[in-house]
């Protein structure tokens, strides 16, 4: 098996009549963090959706460990998830049930283990996140940041292969977003997972990516190490990085007509 | 609310809505696990008009069995109806069958007066003596057209 | 007028599609409930959530009902003179038909909505999503001890409805208005048989499906229903078509099964 967790081959996704992805090719290697962006409405969440298997493409292949979860069967994309671990973007922390009961479901569900084995591993997993004083509250009772931190251990509870975030940095402040940067790096490096992230906030992205894809309309317009991504040429790249905002050029009548229209 | 309390009033509840159950059945449908002990006979009616499987048969007014069965016979188009009578009931050959109507507009049941033989029917024998349901109609008819003589 | 019509159309379009839906998900429940893991307490969970929890609104509107009943036939057979089947009326009228249907639409109100809008909120807060990507199906996990509590837990309720209705007619006739007790049981026991009852547990178990399944879809397919992404106006939309198309269902199915039946 190649030295890549993950190989997107000609990714060709509509929804309806509009397309969203045309022709995503490119590896995500193993034991790498890779970071995905692109301006709103590139086609980021639905490239995510693909890889978690919860859209099916309209064409094209992607190998994951092995299985193409494109054409697999359900049984064998069960098999896969046994391996990956999801961080959904508010948490999607089930409500009726306690921080450490959510971070057990999987255990509880998959495995055999005995009850203490199960609170033992729920509290390391805890305790990696800084949660451990938190186990026994409910979801509604978390800050956003906690609530995020709890869905990190709970992606990582069966100690995944893969591991996936889906805008790990939103609506958090400046140092949570920072310490979970630090925890997604010591996931790297200790549990030796690799790790794709989704997100647009800049800072994190330049601290924790190895590589970096960048969507644009639909479109992979390159992919290549940090040091390559900031000197690259291509115009959309860097209108991203430098946050410039799109042009408004107009001239005045034209500006007067689009405002003016149908108001009479 | 933990796992045994959950349990525990959920037990609860099934076991009420059984016991509902089991009394709406067996109380009031009458619904019998086993057979009742008794025997069951036979009786050919031209008309049955009405009544109902699981009907009432009374004697002397008192419920002495059940109607178990309802057959048509094509060839002397004549209802057959299996009485179920319950044990200790004696019937004789004799007896007569009649099909009657609670007040006038209710339910049909069997009427069974008893005979003067000593004879006893047994499992499975016919009563040919039989009466059929009035037919209010009938009735009517034959008093409006025998007045007009 | 042209856009009525299209309109009236793709609404048509769209009602045969989530009863497709529907369906659909009730066959894959119906195949997966048979594979192992088998969610038994979380069955046992539903079935207290929807039946035991629902048995003081049953209990209070089912005495109501019979009261009413046996008011109500009191007063028209006395004008006939036959206040002696005031027993048979009430217990016929309850196990026949409004056990059946008044159980189904206090737990449709009750547990219905509820069942709605829990799935519908899990749906867009992505905790579908969630269990789906840790290889726990979530049809087999959420939506089937969900269905099951349902079948179970409706008849049940149903035939504690017929009891204390019948005690309600009984207190209303015999008590109130001094109708003899020997004529007013009597008249129950000589009037109602075993296909009454088998009727009234009939029409229940396909009312506690009908009535569940409908709830469930409503809510686990709200991302895919027209106002799936108005986020919590979609799922209180989805929960008052939820309640309003179980109960017209509730109300047409009776009529086919008794139709079917008698």
């Amino acid at each position: 098996m190649s030295a890549n967790a993950i190989e997107i081959r000609d990714l060709v996704v509509d929804y309806g009549s509009r397309r969203i992805l045309t022709n995503i090719s490119f590896d995500i290697r193993q034991g790498e963090i890779m970071v995905i962006m692109g301006g709103s409405g590139a086609g980021k969440s639905t490239l995510l959706r693909c890889l978690l298997g919860l859209k099916k493409p309209t064409s094209g292949h992607i190998h994951m460990l092995g299985t193409d979860i494109c054409h697999a069967s359900q049984a064998e994309l069960y098999k896969l998830r046994e391996k990956m671990g999801v961080a959904f973007q508010r948490g999607a922390l089930f409500t009726s049930m306690s921080v450490a009961e959510n971070i057990q479901l999987p255990l509880r569900e998959h495995t055999d283990l005995d009850e203490s084995t199960i609170q033992i591993m729920t509290r390391i997993k805890l305790d990696m996140v800084n949660m451990l004083p938190y186990e026994h509250l409910m979801p509604s009772e978390l800050s956003g940041g906690m609530a995020k931190r709890a869905a990190l251990a709970r992606a990582i509870i069966m100690d995944p292969k893969l591991l996936f975030f889906d805008e790990p940095s939103a609506g958090l402040d400046p140092i949570t977003s920072a310490e979970l940067d630090e925890l997604i790096l010591l996931l790297k490096k200790s549990m030796r997972m690799t790790i794709v992230v989704v997100t647009h906030e800049l800072e994190s992205v330049f601290a924790i990516a190895d590589r970096i894809a960048i969507l644009g309309e639909g479109k992979l317009i390159q992919v290549g190490t940090p040091e390559e991504i900031r000197n690259s040429s291509n115009e959309t790249i860097i209108n991203l990085l430098n946050r410039t905002p799109r042009e408004n050029n107009v001239d005045r009548d034209t500006h007067l007509e689009r405002l003016t229209k149908d108001t009479q | 609310m933990n796992k045994i309390t959950i349990e525990l009033l959920t037990g609860i509840f099934v076991l009420i809505g059984i016991a509902a159950f089991t009394w709406l059945a067996v109380s009031i449908a009458g619904a019998s696990f086993t057979e009742q002990p008794g025997y069951t006979l036979e009786a050919r009616f031209t008309s049955i008009s009405g009544l109902r499987e699981g009907a009432v048969i009374e004697g002397a007014g008192v419920r002495i069995g059940t109607v178990s069965r309802i057959d048509f016979d094509p060839d002397s188009f004549e209802a057959i109806v299996f009485l179920r009578i319950n044990e200790g009931v004696p019937v004789q050959e004799d007896a007569i069958a009649s099909v009657r109507t609670q007040g006038i507009i209710g339910e049909k049941y069997i009427n069974i007066v008893p005979g003067g033989f000593d004879e006893l029917l047994g499992d499975g024998d016919e009563l040919y003596e039989t009466e059929s349901a009035i037919s209010l109609e009938e009735l009517v008819s034959r008093y409006i057209f025998s007045s007009e003589d | 007028m042209i856009k009525t019509i299209s309109n009236l159309g793709s609404y048509v379009l769209d009602g045969i599609e989530q009863i497709g839906r529907t369906f659909n998900l009730l066959l894959i429940i119906l195949w997966k409930i048979l594979q192992p893991p088998y969610q038994i307490f979380p069955i046992i969970k539903q079935v207290y959530f929807i039946g035991a929890r629902s048995m003081t609104v049953i209990i209070i509107s089912g005495v109501t009902i019979g009261m009413v009943l046996g008011l109500q036939f009191y007063n028209t057979l006395e004008r006939f003179g036959s206040v002696g089947v005031l027993g048979s009326a009430v217990a016929l009228s309850i196990i026949r038909e409004l056990g059946p249907v008044m159980t189904a639409l206090m737990v449709v109100g009750r547990a219905g909505s509820a069942i709605c809008a829990e799935l519908g909120i899990m749906r867009i807060t992505e905790q579908v999503d969630a269990l789906e990507c840790m290889a726990i199906s979530p049809d087999k996990y959420l939506v089937a001890p969900k269905l099951v509590g349902g079948v179970i837990s409706v008849p049940l309720l149903n035939f504690v409805f017929n009891v204390v209705a019948i005690g309600g007619g009984y207190f209303v006739g015999v008590v109130l208005f001094g109708v003899s007790e020997g004529s007013y049981v009597n008249g129950m026991i000589d009037s109602v048989l075993w296909s009454d009852v088998r009727l009234g547990l009939v029409k229940s178990l396909i009312f506690g499906l009908l009535i569940t399944l409908i709830c469930c879809a409503k809510g686990f397919y709200l991302h895919l229903s027209k106002y799936g992404s108005q986020g919590a106006e979609g799922v209180s939309r989805a929960t008052t078509d939820a309640v309003v198309i179980s109960s017209v269902s509730v109300l047409l199915c009776d009529f086919i099964i008794g139709a079917l039946m008698s």
